[in-house]
């Protein structure tokens, strides 16, 4: 089976609607999202009303802490732009769409595979895997071979052998890379809606879970209209300016 | 928890058995790493070779990973110079790669019969180089070349036309993890042939190939290993301040040229060997215009002194910082020029030499080939000469540099870099796009023929090349005045 896995949305519609029509393209025939639906970006209402829709048709969505934020309470973690951005979001979600982000599970586990927003040794703090310890880290609180993780907004790979050897890839896009279980693998896919590797296009990836292959993939879509959309609903612009940059 | 379990222990592999379709007719090889069989398939009339890894009780990460290596880097290889992929068994319960069997000898033999002539070291050169050139393409570094490793493909009369580089365990490739990066703490690779960054654990430098083809070269020349054959990492690190002998004290027949190559292959520093593999096929190919230098006349080893700063500098030394295969590549392009410089206008002239300046100038380590083809009768003999008795040939090649002065004053190519060529062919096109594919060319710019009549009449060559090259063309054509067809 195809699955594409898509994270860190972050309420922008332009980028999240790029990376489904060409994960379709590519054959998708499940959706794997990662977390942070909301923050940052200016369509809320329509990312979670999406996301509904998308886990009402099986695709799998699990918490990340800007969905945790606007669905129950602000976190202490986040700096202060990233908080009125949240209280923003909060204002423009209904009831129903709150309930959905607080309702949301920390992990999902399927067939070897687990998907957490952050990492696997503690799902529900939010720690970053910003490199090789925090990857090993992360394989070794997990039995599963294969590991997504969203939060950190910037692709990469990491691989653990039988031996316990750690080592780090960047992905080149539209590769397909063997992943075989005989090694522990923990994928960042990279992020949807606010990527951060100086690269604006949207990251996501597919993974083949007959094949054992994982292939990163970047989409371009309008970030203008996305930028605009953040500057209209008075946002702070450096929400709007990073997308152009990709940082 | 930690996944912790090893690989179980593989069944037996016996002759007569048949594994995922494929029948296991004869062991051909049985080797410390792996063992090779000849194999069958219902579906699958190529001749089949099935390799197999030893693992030699518990665990063998230099084993297990290289074979890991090579059942994933194979399959993402293509052309005449790697076996064909067929099929791979499952890593964990019964690993084994099936591929194409390709019949005869490797070069290892042949390293027995050194010293070989020059004209035969530089053919068999030129051939690996060019296969080297192919791999490198395709983002993949061998880090493993050595005769043993070298097949090569025949044509119906049994000569060699393609060098088939084969085991890729010790691979790098640009675009997928790198799993041998982490895993050992012992440089890798075969010591007589390791480059000096291989020994400092770099793998990323497609130009280590060339030092390991130089090695083989200097071996084929002489008859003697440049750097022996070292054991230890101390013995390795030899190569990164001890110059080797040069190739003709040991052999006084061997041409400046040659040695020229040889030890510019054995540069220590990456940076001062050839750009590319298809660079040196190119000196492989065209002795006559290889650039000499002080390397060329060399004929002993620097003195105690010398010797002993540059093992002083080779203590603290950190290999600079590296590109991948493509990288390289892309920075060291071959732009052939096609100039008809007996037949074409003398606008069309200027307009192609301006072209060929542009992209030329635009790329720092490009080597230009100025290519002219003089057409030869099909059948019968042709007046080689003209009515003053000069030679035709000659008196191309006179006009092709003439053609290329402005170019090679505006560009101040190092010498090397511009090389002429002129090809005597009843097919123009045909010609071009051969020697295009021979000499791993890049880019192509020709002229187009102005007058439509006549190229109606005639045919574009042009066109040809565009239609059958196997790399870009670009195509140059003096605008009409006014605008219409004549």
């Amino acid at each position: 089976m195809k699955l594409a896995l898509i994270t860190d949305i972050h309420a922008n519609r332009e980028a999240f609607e790029a990376c489904l029509e060409q994960a379709h393209l590519h054959g998708a025939e499940r959706l794997a999202l990662l977390g942070d639906f909301v923050g940052y970006g200016a369509d809320p209402g329509w990312v979670v009303d999406r996301v509904r829709d998308l886990v009402a048709q099986g695709a799998i969505a699990v918490r990340g802490n800007h969905d945790e934020a606007a669905g129950r309470e602000p976190s202490p973690h986040l700096i202060e732009d990233a908080r009125r951005a949240i209280d923003w979001t909060r204002s423009r979600l209904s009831p129903e769409q709150l309930q959905f982000l607080a309702d949301l599970p920390f992990t999902h586990e399927t067939d070897n595979s687990l998907f957490v927003h952050a990492n696997a040794w503690a799902p529900q703090e939010w720690e970053y895997i910003l490199g090789r310890q925090e990857a090993v880290r992360s394989m070794q609180s997990t039995v599963c071979r294969h590991t997504f993780c969203g939060h950190v907004h910037a692709p990469a790979l990491y691989h653990l052998s039988s031996t316990g050897k750690i080592a780090d890839f960047t992905p080149t896009p539209g590769v397909a890379v063997p992943v075989p279980t005989h090694r522990q693998w923990l994928a960042l896919p990279g992020s949807a809606g606010q990527p951060r590797d100086g690269n604006p296009a949207a990251c996501w990836a597919l993974f083949d879970t007959d094949r054992h292959t994982l292939t990163f993939h970047r989409v371009p879509y309008d970030v203008d209209a996305a930028a605009a959309k953040i500057v209209a609903a008075q946002l702070p612009t450096a929400f709007a300016e990073r997308l152009k940059i990709g940082h | 928890m930690p996944y912790s379990a090893s690989i179980p222990p593989l069944p037996a592999f016996e002759a007569g058995e048949v594994i995922d379709g494929y029948r296991l007719e004869e062991r051909l090889h049985q080797g410390g790493m792996a063992n090779l069989w000849r194999v069958t398939h219902a579906d699958n009339t190529l001749p089949l070779l099935m390799k197999v890894p030893r693992i030699k009780g518990g665990e063998d990460p230099a084993t297990i990973v290289g074979f890991e290596v090579e059942q994933m880097i194979l399959p993402t290889l293509q052309g005449l110079h790697v076996p064909k992929f067929v099929a791979k068994g499952d890593f964990t319960t019964r690993p084994y790669i099936v591929m194409e069997h390709l019949p005869g000898d490797s070069l290892r033999p042949r390293l027995d019969r050194a010293p070989l002539p020059p004209a035969e070291v530089a053919r068999l050169g030129a051939l690996v180089a060019n296969a080297l050139h192919d791999l490198h393409r395709q983002h993949v570094i061998h880090l493993d070349v050595k005769p043993s490793n070298i097949l090569f493909r025949h044509d119906a009369a049994g000569r060699e036309t393609e060098a088939v580089l084969c085991d890729f365990g010790l691979s790098r490739h640009d675009h997928l993890p790198d799993l041998l990066d982490e895993e050992f703490n012992l440089p890798m690779g075969t010591g007589p042939y390791m480059s000096p960054e291989q020994v400092q654990f770099v793998r990323s430098e497609p130009r280590s190939d060339l030092f390991a083809l130089g090695v083989m070269l200097y071996h084929f020349t002489t008859g003697q290993r440049p750097f022996g054959n070292p054991t230890s990492v101390r013995g390795l690190r030899e190569r990164l301040y001890r110059e080797p002998v040069p190739p003709r004290q040991h052999r006084p027949e061997c041409p400046p040229w040659l040695q020229e190559i040889i030890l510019r292959c054995l540069e220590v520093d990456a940076e001062k060997r050839h750009p590319s593999a298809a660079h040196l096929a190119q000196d492989l190919l065209n002795p006559e215009q290889v650039k000499l230098t002080a390397r060329a006349e060399r004929l002993d080893t620097a003195g105690t002194v010398t010797q002993f700063k540059r093992w002083f500098k080779s203590l603290g030394a950190e290999p600079s910082a590296r590109g991948s295969a493509a990288e390289q590549l892309k920075r060291a392009p071959i732009i052939m020029a096609a100039v008809d410089v007996s037949g074409a206008a003398p606008e069309l002239l200027e307009l192609l030499t301006e072209t060929v300046r542009r992209i030329v100038a635009a790329e720092p380590g490009a080597r230009l080939a100025c290519v002219s083809v003089m057409k030869t009768a099909r059948i019968g003999m042709d007046e080689l000469t003209d009515e003053q008795g000069h030679s035709l040939h000659v008196k191309q090649l006179i006009g092709l540099k003439h053609w290329a002065r402005p170019l090679s004053q505006a560009l101040a190519l190092a010498e090397g870099l511009l090389t002429f060529h002129v090809l005597e062919a009843p097919d123009p096109a045909a010609a071009i796009v051969e020697f295009a594919r021979r000499t791993q060319v890049d880019h192509i710019v020709m002229g187009a023929r102005g007058n439509s009549a006549l190229r109606r009449y005639l045919g574009s060559v042009s066109s040809q090349v565009v239609a059958e090259a196997d790399c870009s063309v670009t195509v140059v054509r003096v605008p009409q005045v006014g605008g219409g067809e004549g």
